[in-house]
């Protein structure tokens, strides 16, 4: 299931045909206005509000195995295409490595087994897509804290940017980044197992990030670089993330 | 007042300065800030429920519990299809296990040249191009419900407001009058005189309600369902029964806010619509004299 970024889907004799560009009166008139400003002033209230209000750095609600979902529906990127994906499946991700450099002191590149060894935490907790469907699963990764401590930040990082292997335009790839607030919080792991398993690959197989209070996007899946930096707008389109380039919001708390 | 019945008043000796023809007074009904934060709240409300619109069409899926997406049972849905059988496009609102056609409406709408549109919600009732503006939208709109809501709730409970205008007095709490008050409003006959000067119990009760039930309900289910904020309040969760279950009172609590406002706007109308929207703008309120009969 991809994002609809299409504001309507134009109904045809069976086919669905996507691109419409009509715009209610509404929309019109917000885009007249210059209503940009207004909207990154509730996104800063939101984003202030919360890290007052999260200041605590409460765990969010973590559930029992009898509450997880029968499914777990596969939103994005279900299998990265290009051969260099393909290689890494079909050789168990034997050849893949997880980069961690940036500003830090002791770059890291490790393999899922070394990442395996690496102190783990499961949690059984609730994915929230901004569409508005939920689901619950069960994640085991090693705690990203635990590998940023290994790496040691410069005190100049602000950020953690996730490189992901999905590619979802010629020369796109995925990322996402989050503040060191999230960074550093218990339940932000990096998951390599979920629901007792290995991540399947529609899941983000490899590894695949958890910041459990943000909603789905957030979370990327194909992780495989981990870059601590100062400022985000070197990245893609310079707003932190591959949808956040889009629109979206980059602190998705709600 | 027909002449004869100013002579059977006076005849009874009950005439008043209330009761003389053509005898108007002037009351100052609405303070500023009631004024001022019930134009706002309007158009929080409006942006909230028509941004909050687009965002349910990217999902037109409600369900009940923690967890819900495409294959969970739903408690309501609204669907668009080709049929092939019909040769037309059909939408289908689903309410439990009942569903009922309802295209041009929901499910698939109309655009203004007659072409038909997928989307759960018609586009003229939406704000927001995409999902990304829709949800920016309904925070901000939020946070701006949630401000003036405050000033409006300190005011309330500290220039005496509540107390003195929303609080029903206790002979209206009787269950005569409460009865009487119903009927009145089913003849459709609205107070005049001494008794146009407050609010009917109908009204005190309805306006508490949304106050006091209905917009925090709207706020705590909106709230729920984020992430974030449950983190910090997970009581949440088991007040609405989980996150889907929370965003099915949301929609509900809206659909009844929307009830709210249809019935309200419609007593404006048969009420005076003239003289109670001044007294909504410019606080002047005109009390008509009291019948005598």
């Amino acid at each position: 299931m991809s994002r609809i970024i299409t504001r309507r889907r134009l109904l045809t004799t069976g086919a669905a045909v996507a691109g419409t560009t009509l715009l209610a009166g509404c929309d019109r008139l917000a885009e007249a206005l210059p209503t940009r400003p207004l909207l990154d002033f509730g996104q800063m209230l939101t984003y202030r509000a919360h890290r007052l209000l999260l200041a605590g750095q409460p765990l969010v609600r973590e559930y029992a195995p009898e509450d997880i979902s029968p499914d777990f529906p596969t939103n994005g990127t279900a299998m990265p295409s290009g051969l260099g994906y393909f290689d890494l499946i079909t050789s168990n991700f034997a050849n893949w490595r997880l980069q961690v450099d940036g500003l830090v002191q002791n770059k890291l590149s490790l393999s899922l087994d070394e990442i395996q060894q690496l102190p783990a935490r499961t949690q059984i907790t609730q994915h929230s897509c901004d569409e508005g469907w939920t689901a619950i699963g069960k994640w085991t990764g090693v705690p990203l804290p635990h590998l940023l401590q290994m790496a040691e930040l410069q005190p100049e990082a602000r950020f953690i940017v996730f490189h992901c292997l999905d590619e979802m335009t010629a020369g796109d790839f995925y990322y996402e980044s989050i503040d060191l607030f999230d960074a550093f919080h218990p339940q932000t792991i990096l998951a390599y197992g979920m629901n007792d398993a290995a991540i399947p690959i529609r899941h983000g197989a490899p590894l695949r990030l958890r910041v459990e209070r943000q909603v789905g996007y957030k979370n990327a899946k194909f992780v495989t670089r981990v870059e601590a930096v100062d400022r985000l707008n070197p990245f893609g389109l310079g707003k932190g993330g591959y949808w956040p380039d889009r629109g979206y919001q980059w602190y998705a708390g709600l | 007042m027909a002449l004869s019945e100013q002579h059977a008043a006076s005849a009874q000796g009950t005439i008043s300065t209330q009761a003389l023809p053509a005898k108007r007074e002037i009351i100052h009904r609405h303070s500023l800030v009631v004024r001022l934060t019930h134009w706002i709240n309007l158009l929080c409300l409006t942006l909230l429920l028509m941004s909050g619109l687009q965002i349910f069409n990217v999902h037109p899926q409600l369900y009940w519990g923690h967890y819900g997406y495409p294959g969970v049972p739903t408690v309501f849905s609204i669907s668009g299809r080709y049929d092939p059988e019909l040769a037309r496009p059909v939408g289908t609102t689903r309410i439990g296990d009942y569903s009922f056609e309802t295209t041009g409406v929901l499910g698939v709408t109309y655009g203004s040249e007659g072409q038909p549109l997928s989307g759960a919600f018609p586009e003229w009732a939406t704000l927001g191009a995409d999902l990304a503006l829709a949800r920016d939208w309904h925070f901000l709109m939020a946070w701006m419900f949630v401000i003036n809501g405050t000033i409006y709730l300190l005011f309330g409970l500290f220039s005496g407001h509540f107390r003195r205008d929303l609080a029903p007095g206790s002979d209206q709490l009787r269950a005569r009058h409460i009865a009487s008050d119903i009927w009145n409003h089913l003849r459709l006959r609205r107070p005049r005189g001494e008794a146009a000067k407050r609010y009917n119990v109908l009204q005190k009760l309805t306006y508490l309600a949304v106050i006091f039930v209905l917009l925090p309900a709207i706020l705590a289910s909106g709230l729920t369902m984020s992430p974030a904020v449950t983190s910090v309040f997970p009581f949440l969760f088991d007040l609405f029964g989980g996150r889907q279950s929370a965003r099915t009172i949301h929609f509900i609590a809206a659909n009844l806010l929307l009830l709210f406002v249809l019935v309200h706007v419609v007593e404006v109308l048969l009420s005076g619509a003239f003289n109670l929207m001044r007294s909504m703008i410019t606080g002047r309120y005109v009390i008509k004299p009291e019948r005598t009969s």
